[in-house]
Parts: structure tokens; sequence; C-alpha cells
């Protein structure tokens, strides 16, 4: 089968089959890519750094018979990647090239993914549209007018504008799965601990979470499974087995018991009608459905504000002006504020006040999970209260990513796993509405198995519907 | 001066050393920085503070911080975890030190001194910081940074204000040093750095119970001579202020070994505020009751206890035996040399003595029969008859009424005199030992 649209819009499955039957050649892939890449990224702003070696690298991972054979992945720029400029879209480390590979960056290039190039974020991760990144904002493929999300913005939309065949994010609180939503993509957070973050500039260490922006959930699966598992350069990476996922794909929903949360929220009125539509699509595939009551997200947004400032505040201090080539003065606005208020957070006679309080709310967060995890298999919400936002919404609104994150922040305090997936399509817009499904801590089975379910019986998956 | 005795001392010390575990801290690297062919040849991401260079803690520095814990009879803390601590400087890469805050590995030990016992207040674990070289190159003066030492493997030992005495001070330094090397955890080497001592000091009214409101920082100060020095100096100056109405400024000061005086470094007017936090990039550490035994069972006999072993076994007085194990190495070689003694009927006491004043010349590792031989052929004595031994002492006492009576008054240093004038009077090489016993029950 000669592919009569690019090669770029293939899946990462469909790439894999058939680069490996030969009826796709590197040669035709990468020209497309690099074609899409050539008629958008100026406009879109998407990557900020090409690798020059990318198809080099695809030949050899190709002939030496890699699972991924020499896709293009597009990474994230915070994540370090050797002999690879490396910014987290700051101009702090405007010519930081590392000599070491971000243990993701490793276990992709084993599994035979090439970095493709480094995709634009908000500066240090700081933010959920791209606004704050210090090389300009990226602009979402499905509406230019409208903007991509973040932090991982650059990633979703690399995704969405088939500029790679899949894409690397990391999520502290909605990173991953807000610009997924807003994108049309689906994006996977994994269980912390899951997935090593050595060699991923720090944010807030206790949540950061890398993981795959891709096509589909079946995609997500694959890159999920090649970038997991316990690292002995990285204490926080669990010992748990990693689990063959793709088993989880076929499972479907029939009697998962499945609890509907955050409906009630103030400002999700234009977005319940469609993730209830959602849900009865679950439920016609036979699972249980139930509107269930958790702890206000409110009080997450408490939580992972001071937790998260207080982290980076010490996080970013490294960045001393002595060994990167710039000072402190060239952090960009949102990253001086966090440090300041996190500074403030931890400082002696406000960390009890502030810091600990909040470790112990987080605390009262996991209880929480915990109760309803007793009850429901799955936990499903809106991704985001709405569609992807203007640009320039953020002006002026230094809590927007808070706001914007709201739904997404609990299950990102408390480590647990979540993905979301396109499950409305507005057709005035041409932008979309995410589905966030969590499951328990190292339960990324249910949520691959759910979300699976729900994209192979619903027209919202634009790379489905292609097929 | 004229005013230190209305005062006493009031003295805490803080200890660093460097374990000298294989790998640093929290990374691969080689913990070897006095050795290290070139500045910054040990380094990775994660002593370098590169961008999502994450720790993972070194598990041998947890045992033997815990082994020092256990040899000084502090109570382990089963839960614990590691802190950072919040600074700049351009030594410390990363913008914070990780170390321990509230929940330490060990807490509540002691160090017998002659002097008195010094309490620890706390043993915990930290990472060194790189080393900052102030030099010219190209006619232009820089600061060069080395992290060949940065995320080095420090243990912190902290004392309560239990040190009455400069003398105290420098003993309790040098019990710290020597049990660190007996559990052969760090080289504790003063000059290089790998063991650096910090006292704090203030003067308290000789007679009133009230605690001083200040306290006087002594950092960096590397022998412990120089800290009996340092305190010794210390002294005088706060009580000279404190005797003229005044309060010694609250701050921090170096020592200066050339005019052997401290000099200040910088006021302390609050308490600096670190910003504590735990480090989230390491989970906390559960210590299972199992792993304490273990480590309990491998600890090595302690310099204290071999001494007092030798004293009930070999009768050797405890003066002589701490001053023969200042190494493991040299208290099993000691070890030989009293078992070897004891078999041909040699007094081992006699034999520390003689070692200990260089009247034999030996040296760590001599065959036990060697040394033996060296001793018989300096100390060969020959069996005085008791009745002539007491004539001879019948006489020295006639010729020295003096003597006799400061003995009596107290003065137990004269027994000294008195040995040597027997032994002349008898004329033959007499045990000097011998002498003595007898000496003191003519005396009673």
């Amino acid at each position: 089968m000669k592919t009569k649209t690019s090669a770029a819009k293939l899946t990462l499955k469909q790439t894999l089959s058939l680069l490996k039957s030969g009826e796709l050649s590197l040669n035709e892939l990468y020209q497309d890519v690099d074609e899409a890449v050539e008629i958008s990224n100026k406009k879109l702003n998407i990557y900020l750094t090409l690798a020059d070696d990318a198809r080099k690298r695809a030949d050899k991972a190709l002939k030496d018979k890699t699972p991924w054979l020499g896709v293009p992945i597009a990474v994230k720029d915070n994540i370090c990647t050797k002999d690879l400029r490396t910014t987290a879209s700051s101009t702090v480390l405007e010519n930081f090239v590392p000599q070491f590979d971000a243990t993701v960056s490793k276990r992709l290039k084993e599994a035979g993914g090439v970095v493709y190039g480094k995709t634009n974020l908000d500066a240090w991760a700081h933010g959920s549209s791209t606004e704050t990144s210090q090389f300009g904002r990226t602009l979402n493929p499905r509406n230019p007018e409208h903007l991509p999300g973040g932090s991982s913005g650059g990633s979703a939309a690399a995704v969405a504008a088939d500029m790679c065949i899949a894409a690397i994010g990391t999520e502290t609180a909605g990173s991953i799965r807000q610009p997924a939503a807003w994108c049309g993509v689906v994006g996977l957070k994994p269980t912390y601990g899951r997935v090593s973050r050595f060699g991923i500039a720090a944010m807030a260490s206790s949540t950061d979470s890398p993981g795959p922006l891709t096509k589909t959930t079946e995609d997500a699966t694959i890159v999920l499974y090649h970038l997991s598992g316990r690292d002995p350069l990285e204490a926080t990476t669990g010992q748990q087995e990693v689990p063959d996922f793709t088993k989880a794909l076929e499972k479907g929903v029939k009697g998962l018991r499945v609890g509907y949360l955050y409906h009630d929220i103030e400002g999700l009125e234009k977005v319940n009608p469609y993730i209830e539509a959602a849900l009865r699509v679950l439920e016609d595939m036979g699972a249980e459905v139930e509107s269930a009551k958790a702890m206000d997200p409110h009080h997450a947004i408490s939580v992972y504000t001071i937790v998260q400032r207080g982290e980076v505040s010490s996080n970013l201090a490294r960045y001393d002006g002595i060994r990167y080539g710039h000072g402190r003065d060239m952090f960009g606005d949102e990253a001086k504020r966090r440090i300041m208020l996190g500074t403030y957070t931890l400082s002696k006679g406000y960390a009890d006040q502030y810091y600990n309080t909040a470790q112990k709310v987080r605390t009262l967060f996991r209880k929480d999970f915990q109760r309803l995890f007793e009850r429901y298999d799955i936990l499903v919400s809106a991704t985001s209260p709405g569609y992807a936002k203007k640009v320039g919404a953020t002006e002026g609104s230094a809590m927007f990513g808070e706001l914007e994150d709201m739904l997404l922040e609990p299950s990102s305090i408390t480590g647990l796993p979540g993905i979301s997936i396109p499950c409305y399509r507005d057709p005035n817009t041409n932008l979309f509405l995410g589905m966030n499904i969590v499951a328990p801590m190292w339960r990324e089975d249910l949520v691959i198995q759910t979300a699976h379910a729900y994209e192979m019986h619903t027209e919202w998956n634009s790379w489905r519907n292609n097929k | 001066m004229k005013n230190t005795h209305d005062y006493r001392l009031i003295c805490g010390m803080e200890i660093h050393a460097e374990l000298k575990t294989k790998s640093k801290m929290f990374c691969g690297c080689k913990n070897d920085p006095f050795h290290a062919p070139a500045p910054n040849t040990y380094t990775c991401p994660v002593c370098l503070g590169m961008p999502g260079g994450t720790p993972v803690a070194n598990k041998t520095a947890v045992d033997w911080t815990i082994k020092l814990g256990l040899a000084l009879g502090c109570k382990i803390n089963l839960f614990s975890k590691f802190d950072r601590k919040n600074y700049f400087y351009p030594d410390l890469p990363k913008g914070y030190q990780i170390s321990q805050y509230d929940i330490p590995f060990c807490v509540d030990g002691v160090v017998q001194t002659s002097e008195g016992p010094v309490r620890i207040r706390r043993i915990h674990l930290e990472e060194d910081t790189g080393k900052l070289l102030h030099t010219t190159v190209a006619g232009e003066k820089v600061t060069l940074i080395d992290f060949n030492r940065s995320g080095v493997p420090l243990i912190e030992i902290v004392t309560e204000p239990d040190i009455r005495t400069p003398s105290q001070a420098k003993e309790y330094g040098r019990k710290l040093r020597q049990i660190i090397r007996y559990l052969d955890i760090a080289d504790a080497d003063m000059e290089q750095g790998g063991m650096r001592l910090e006292a704090n000091i203030s003067l308290a009214p000789a007679k009133a119970d009230e605690l001083p409101k200040y306290k006087v920082e002594v950092k960096n100060i590397n022998s412990f001579r120089f800290v009996e020095q340092a305190i010794t100096y210390e002294m005088k100056r706060h009580a000279e202020i404190l005797s003229g109405g005044g309060t010694p400024e609250q701050e921090t000061r170096g020592w200066n070994p050339n005019t052997g005086k401290t000099f200040s470094q910088r006021a302390k007017e609050e308490a600096e505020d670190y910003r504590y936090f735990p480090d989230p990039d390491l989970p906390p550490i559960r210590l299972k009751k199992q792993a304490l035994q273990r480590l309990k069972a491998e600890l090595p006999e302690l310099p204290d206890m071999i001494v007092s072993r030798w004293h009930t076994t070999y009768q050797v007085e405890p003066r002589f035996g701490e001053l023969l194990n200042t190494t493991r190495e040299q208290a099993s070689w000691i070890d030989e040399i009293f078992l070897a003694a004891a078999k041909e009927g040699i007094s081992a006491n006699s034999l520390a003595s003689a070692i200990v004043n260089r009247k034999i010349k030996t040296q760590v590792g001599d065959k036990p029969k060697d040394v033996l031989a060296t001793y018989y052929a300096a100390f060969a004595t020959e069996k005085i008859d008791a009745s002539e031994l007491d004539r001879a002492i019948e006489k020295v006492f006639a010729a020295n009424p003096d003597a006799v009576a400061k003995y009596k008054a107290g003065d137990q240093k004269v027994i000294g005199f008195f040995i040597g004038q027997v032994i002349r009077e008898i004329g033959r090489k007499a045990d000097a030992n011998e002498v003595r016993q007898a000496l003191i029950a003519a005396l009673k």
C-alpha cells in the first residue's frame, strides 16, 4: 500500500508495520516529516532545535532491527539530549549543549527512536500555554489563532501537526494531558516513578512525570513501555515490573466501575455534556458509571502552588550564572515570580504555615483517592474546563495554568497515572475537548484499556478517522 | 588573662569528616579528591549540578554513619531522610547542599574523656562542596572551581556544650578521630581537610548557673593543637570583654596559626535561613532492626575496650594502653607482643612503658620475638634480693628526709627521684617497676 496521504500522518503502530514490511522507506517517511516541518514550523514555532543527524541515526536504527526502526520522535526541550542543545525554553540555557542523555532520551534511542527535534514549552515548564517560553509561543496546529496548551505544548503540537510520529513530554500538573486535550492528541501521564526524571530539568521534583504524547492510545502504550522502569540513576523510580501494556488494549470496559468526577465544579457547564456523552459510550460498552464525590480540586491548586513553587525555588538555584553562560537576570517573569513565591513559602516561620501544611493536605488527597478507588476502578473527568484559549490569553493572569489544570492537579500531586484522549471536536473551530481518565498507582493498564476501547468506538481521534 | 578564673568555659564542637567510600555520596563518581590527577576529573551531571542530575544515596555511607553512631552509643533513627539546605556559594553547584535537618541518623551519644564525658547531640550525613582556587591566570586574578570534592560523603558530629577546658576539646577531637579510624570509615586527615574542626565558644560566670547569651564560632581549624590554642585565646578575649562590662559579639571567626590569634570573619546577627525542606529526589530511609543488628555485629573492638582489656588481662596501665592503640593496626600488633611477653613471663606493663617512652626502638609490624629481644637487651635486669632492696631504700630515705616529707605531703612525683637514687645505690640493673612497688610499700 503506497499511502496517498503523507507518511507523516501515520501512527507509530502503522509506521512500524509499514517500515517492517518494506512498504514504507525511511526516505519517504523523513521526506514527509521534513516537509511538514518546512511548511509550518516557522509559523507554528513548534521545534526550537532540529537534530541534523536524525536521518543518519534512523538508518542505523533500521539496520540494527531496533523495535522502533528509526522513527522520528519529538522531544520536549527540558529533556537533556546528548550533543543537542537543550534550553528548557529559557534564554538562561540558550547555549547549553548537554554532554549526556536523560534516561528518557537514552531509552528512546535504545528502542530505535530518533530524536528528531526539541519542542517548545513554557520556560522551565512553568505554564499551560507555551506563552512563557522565552523563544516565543507555539500556535495550535488545529487552529493557529489558539494556543496549544502547555507546558508540553510544542510536543502536543508536533503530534497534531504531523511533524513527528510520536512525542515525549513531561507533566507536573497537567503539562501532558492539558496540551493533549487542546491539540486533539493523546497524552499519557504515567504513575510518578514509572519513568525516570534523570536528565530532565527539574520543575517540581515530587510530581514531575515524563510520558508520551501520541496520535493514538495504542501508540502511547508502545512509547510508555520503552520509557518505563527502574532507573539506578533516579532514586524515586519504582521497583515495579513494567507490564506489557499492549495486553490491556483489547480488554474492553465491560464491568469496569467508573466514577465521574468534578461535574459539579463551577465553570464546567459547557464541557460536561460532552464528557457525559463519552461516559454513555463507556456505559454502552458495559461499564458501570456512577457520579462520584471527591475532595474539592480547588484545594489541589493551593497544595500544588505551594509545593511546586517551593521546589522550583530550590531546583532553579543551580542556574547561578557561573556555569551556563547566562546569569539569573535572564530568567523570565514567570520563573522569577515562582522563585520568589517558593522562597517565601519555605522561609523560616512560614514553612509550617505553607509548605508543611500543603504536604498534609496532599496526604488528604491521597486518602481521598484511596477511598474512591475502593469503589471505582477508574475515575473520569474533563481534562480542561474548555477548548484551547486564544493567543494572548495568559497575559496578566499569573494563575492561568493553575486554573486551567485544576481538574488534573489532584491526580498529579498524588502521583496517579492518567490519560487525556480527544472526546469531541468543534466543527466550527476545529478545536478539541479531552477526557481525563485516572487510575490507581501503577495501573496505567486501566487507563489504556478504557481509552483504547473508547477511541475504537468513537470518531474523535483524527488519526483513527483517517485510516 | 587576669580574669579567666572568674568564668567557666561553655564549649561545644562540630566536626566534619569525609567518609572514604569508593564512590561519592549521591553519584557513581570516584571519591578520591586528594589524589585526583587533575581538577574536575571525578565529576558527572549529578555532582556538577547539571539539569536533571538526580541523586541516589550511597548505602555504604549510610551504613558507616550508623556504625559511628553505634560506636558512640547513639540512638539510631530507624526513619530518617535527606533535606535540602538552600544557600548560594560558588562551590555549591546545585545552590543547595543535600544534608539532614530534623531527623539525623544518630542522636544522643557520648565520648568519654579524662576530663569527663562529652555528650554527642547528633551525627548526620551530607555532601561536601567543591573547592575554590584563587589564582592568577594570564595576569588576571580569577577564582577557579574544582568539583572533584563536590558530593563527597561528609559526616558532621555535633556535641552538646559539655567541653570545659581547651585540653578537653583537644582530647575529645583526638578520641573521636581515633574511633573513626578504628571503624575504618574515614582517613580523617586534618591537613588535607578530610577532617575539619569547629568550636562554639562562650564564657559563663564561674559561680552563677546562668548560660551565656552569646556564642562565638571558630571555624575551619585543622589541628587539635590549634583547637586548644584557639579556645585558650578566645577565653582570654571573652574574659577581657566580659570583665569590662561588655558582651563578645556573636560571630564566626577564623584561626590564624601563624599569629596564634583568631580573627573576625562575619557577624551573625540573625540565624541564617537555609529554607530546609525534605529533598523530593530522595525517598526517606527506613532502617530495619535486623540491619542495625548486623551493623552492630560488624563493629570492631573499640579503643576504650582495648585499653580496659589490656588492663585486666595484662595489668597494663591505661595511660600506656591509650598511647599504644592509636590505630587498629598498632593495637593488634601490640596484642601479639603482649601475648608473647606473657608467655615469657615479662611484665607487659614494663614493656609497654619501654615502648611508649621510646626506651626501645620499635615500629608497628616488628616481629614480637624481635621486640622482646630488644627489650631484653635494653632492660635485662637482675633479680635484687628483697632485703638488699630494703636496705637501699632505707639508706636513700635517710639521706633525703625533705623528699620523704614532700611525698607524704602529697607530692607523688618524688617517687621518680627515689627510684633513680635506689637503683644507683644498688649499683646494678634493678627492675624499676619492682623498685617502684617496694618504694610505695615502704612509704605507706
